[in-house]
């Protein structure tokens, strides 16, 4: 048994600041429990959204010590407990109150995305080597922690001309699903604004599920809205030929 | 005076896990206008932890199976107290709902000829569970949520539903309140679906999440409707034990599925020592057989570690009891001397992942301490089989919130397409009779604000209790007094603590504003939790043997008269619970002999399957 100190962000819209707790802690505990401890037996009202306490549900993202991370996997003997332990809110997203933001616009710019699309009358036959990299893309939890540390939508605050990595990752997992057929270049490259991210990783550092979202989401689809919109050798045989997303289901070059 | 806004729809759905977007999807396609309903945000509903797979007859992995197979195993498996019409309905529409998610987008592991691959669970005759690793739950959620959203759903995140509004004993609506605001709102409906899921909070060590307060039962019981078969809580086997802050944290039995095994501290494989009689002649019975059917060899019986749930753990329960338990008091589950590091991390991505932040144990180098967790209630609010129909006019029940088919234990992964299949049916029905003529009623304005009344009178007792210590001692006693074993002077003083619990509940306090208040979410959650927890002591008092999901201590052995019993558990005007055993629903002759077969060859020289 020890006692820790903890200074967590306690207020609302009209402001607020961090106040200070102390916690008893035994061997394993996570920050939720710390948090859990105090709305407990401190602060019954002490705002905080969890559902699944294992890392599934992505609900708990919070900034502990200033770093963006999951509560519930954040064992406390991984982090620096020698100055008190600070736990904000995500910052990029309006506070609800504490330790809540209100992340309803990744549910709104979702919708920009146009849904799953798939060939008429295929087999469904996909072999596993062929699913591998949208499985990758559909561990995605939601927790948005790469949306909130993006720079675009944190400091630029850029959240009607860009959707943010998250939801690069969902176009990815669609893009690249082997019997999809719609093209979502075009929603990429104007209100998606892909162009917007300049590849510096954040989001891939702070993503719980390891998903490789710069490298092997968002630079891949960078690639093809420059295949598509850019290449004047292939804009030239495409507004020949035109330019159809494989409708048979298979790779072809210009796809990749 | 507080006021609330109203929002009219034909079908309301409460819950948005598997059930309650399948439903919704199914409703909205019938042309009902649909609101949908959640405690918590899109997507992060308890489905999301769902681990293991969803069974469906595919017949991918092993062409001899089919629904029959699926049919006689689920009934085997839940000591035949489950509804056989639920069950048919089940086994037969599973697998069209699971490849109805691949057409919407889910993308499942595939086989070698790049199909739906299959896995191994306990009890299942066959490798049946579709599943992607050990995160089908979140396929399934993330599917369905985008499935909705093309399809056009109204969600209410972040609501909670504090009571259902009747008129002349129909169901005409909903009050709840927007958690993030405070701010009350009533729904008018034609027709209200509880998929609200389970109750395992009601126990201290569970792998529930902390929506699973048992809402849906106590909401229906309130207003009327039967509960059937509440004594049968499934204890998983594998919940994590250590460190004390993730007890209870689920590991999937895909552990054992891809051959994971359990040993006590003495290094036995103790599962051959606890084949019931029942299961006879269907496990291996020495070791080197086991190792065989890991190996692929089909003639080759099933390891004993794949036998059903209720069994399992009731084993681990044994060596500790019986002295030779982990250091942590429970079994040890071991992968690492089973199979290759790279293939435990692609098929067990998030076990390793759990293990490895949460416990600092590395699951391909060394064997897991595991033991029972409370998971999954078997009973529920009783339904019609076809059409997911309450006893109460304008009320449907799908998913984890409804009983019947899973009878007194449930099968791994029939939880998963148990939701498509009977959210699909909920939602047609209730959207039939929602466009039948005379099924609008009228929502009574006195008795909205006599309910939002009542649920903020915690913050006028600012000497009440904690109502989070008032739920901690709920769940200590129940897990104290009608935990995995039970007996009948500990469920009679569990009553009795319950009964003071009730009276408390309505005493606790609440501080600071309305504005996302888990202190005063938590005084609500408690009255229903409290309420839900009494059906389950009633039930378990009245079954007087044990079977599946219930172990009386006090009477060891199942019993002749208690296998062609239900348990209805019914309110009288007076709220005042009481127990009324029913005969079983006849099974045809037809059904009984599939469902009786003694293994697999007889199956299929009896009925052709």
């Amino acid at each position: 048994m020890q006692n820790l100190n903890f200074k967590v962000f306690r207020g609302d819209k009209s402001g607020g600041e961090l106040k200070d707790y102390t916690v008893v802690v035994e061997e394993g505990m996570v920050v939720l429990d710390a948090i859990q401890q105090i709305q407990a037996e401190q602060a019954p009202d002490l705002a905080c959204r969890w559902n699944c306490k294992a890392g599934k549900c992505g609900s708990c993202g919070a900034e502990v010590n200033g770093k963006p991370t999951l509560m519930c996997m954040t064992r406390l003997d991984s982090i620096d407990t020698s100055k008190p332990i600070t736990v904000r809110p995500m910052k990029t997203f309006p506070l609800i109150r504490d330790l809540t933001t209100d992340v309803q616009w990744n549910y709104e710019a979702n919708k920009k995305i146009k849904p799953f699309t798939p060939a008429p009358n295929t087999d469904w036959i996909m072999m596993q080597e062929d699913v591998d990299r949208v499985q990758e893309f559909r561990k995605c939890i939601e927790c948005f922690l790469c949306q909130n540390v993006c720079h675009v939508l944190r400091d630029h605050d850029e959240k009607t001309g860009f959707i943010g990595p998250r939801l690069l990752v969902r176009t990815a997992s669609l893009e690249m699903h082997p019997l999809d057929t719609a093209s979502r270049l075009e929603m990429l490259k104007n209100e998606g604004g892909i162009g917007f991210c300049n590849i510096t990783k954040c989001c891939t550092e702070v993503c719980p599920e390891h998903i490789h979202i710069t490298d092997n989401a968002i630079i891949p689809l960078k690639e093809r809205v420059v295949d598509e919109y850019y290449d004047p050798v292939l804009s030239f045989f495409r507004r020949l030929f035109g330019s159809k997303k494989r409708p048979d289901g298979s790779r072809s070059a210009a796809d990749d | 005076m507080e006021s609330y806004t109203t929002y009219d729809y034909d079908v309301l759905v409460i819950g948005a896990g598997g059930a309650g977007l399948r439903a919704a999807i199914a409703a909205i396609e019938k042309g009902a206008r649909v609101g949908v309903v959640s405690k918590s945000l899109l997507g992060k509903a308890h489905t999301v932890m769902a681990e293991g797979g969803m069974a469906a007859a595919l017949g991918n992995a092993r062409p001899e199976d089919n629904w029959k197979v699926h049919f006689r195993d689920t009934l085997k498996g839940g000591g035949m107290l489950n509804n056989w019409k639920m069950v048919e309905n089940y086994t037969r529409e599973a697998a069209e709902r699971v490849l109805e998610l691949e057409r919407w987008g889910a993308v499942f592991d595939r086989t070698p000829d790049g199909r739906i691959n299959q896995r191994n669970f306990g009890g299942h005759s066959y490798p049946r569970l579709a599943h992607v690793g050990d995160r089908t739950g979140l396929e399934l959620i993330r599917t369905l949520q985008d499935h909705a959203v093309k399809v056009g759903i109204n969600a209410h995140m972040e609501t909670t539903i504090y009571r259902l509004l009747t008129e002349g004993g129909a169901v005409v609506g909903a009050l709840g309140f927007d958690r993030q605001t405070g701010e009350f709102l009533v729904f008018r409906a034609r027709a209200v679906i509880l998929a609200t899921g389970g109750l395992g909070r009601i126990y201290q060590i569970t792998s529930n999440s902390w929506e699973c307060t048992g809402d849906g039962f106590a909401l229906a019981s309130m207003v009327g409707a039967d509960l059937i078969d509440m004594e049968f809580i499934q204890f998983h086997p594998t919940g994590m034990i250590w460190p004390p802050g993730v007890m209870g944290v689920l590991v999937t039995e895909g552990v054992r599925g891809e051959g994971g095994v359990l040993k006590n501290r003495e290094g036995r494989r103790f599962m051959f020592d606890n084949v019931p009689e029942r299961y006879k002649g269907e496990f291996a019975e020495t070791e080197e057989e086991a190792e065989k059917w890991l190996g692929g060899d089909r003639e080759a019986r099933r390891p004993p570690e794949l036998l059903v749930r209720d069994v399992v753990a009731r084993a681990i329960r044994r060596e500790v009891n019986e002295g030779r338990g982990s250091p942590h008091g429970g079994a040890y589950l071991d992968i690492a001397s089973r199979r290759p590091a790279d293939y435990i991390k692609k098929k067990l991505p998030s076990m390793y992942h759990q293990f490895m932040k949460l416990a600092n144990l590395d699951i391909t180098k060394e064997p897991m301490e595991v033991g029972p967790t409370c998971h999954y209630v078997m009973g529920g609010v009783r339904v019609d089989p076809d059409t997911q129909a309450t006893n109460v006019p304008g009320l449907y029940a799908a998913g984890e919130v409804a009983g019947g088919l899973h009878g007194a234990n449930r099968l791994g992964g029939n939880s998963l397409s148990d939701l498509v299949v009977f959210g699909q049916r909920a939602g047609l029905a209730a959207a039939e009779y929602a466009a039948a003529p005379g099924s609008s009623g009228m929502v009574s304005d006195a008795q909205v604000r006599e309910y939002i009344a009542e649920a903020l009178e915690p913050f006028s007792n600012p000497q009440g209790e904690n109502p989070f210590a008032l739920m901690k001692e709920l769940r200590s006693t129940m897990q104290q007094n009608a935990g995995i074993m039970r007996e009948e002077s500990e469920l009679k003083t569990q009553l009795d603590i319950l009964a003071s619990l009730k009276q408390r509940a309505k005493q606790t306090s609440a501080t600071g504003t309305r504005v996302y208040n888990p202190g005063w979410h938590t005084a609500i959650d408690i009255q229903l939790m409290v309420e839900i927890s009494e059906a389950v002591v009633l039930a378990a008092l009245a079954r007087k043997e044990s079977r599946g999901g219930h172990a009386r201590l006090d009477y060891p052995d199942p019993d002749a008269t208690f296998a062609r019993l239900n348990h209805i558990i019914r309110r009288s005007s007076d709220g005042a619970l009481s127990v009324v055993a029913e005969p079983l629903p006849e099974m045809p002759e037809d059904r009984r002999r599939i469902a009786e077969v003694k293994d697999l060859k007889e199956l299929s020289d009896k009925v052709g399957a």
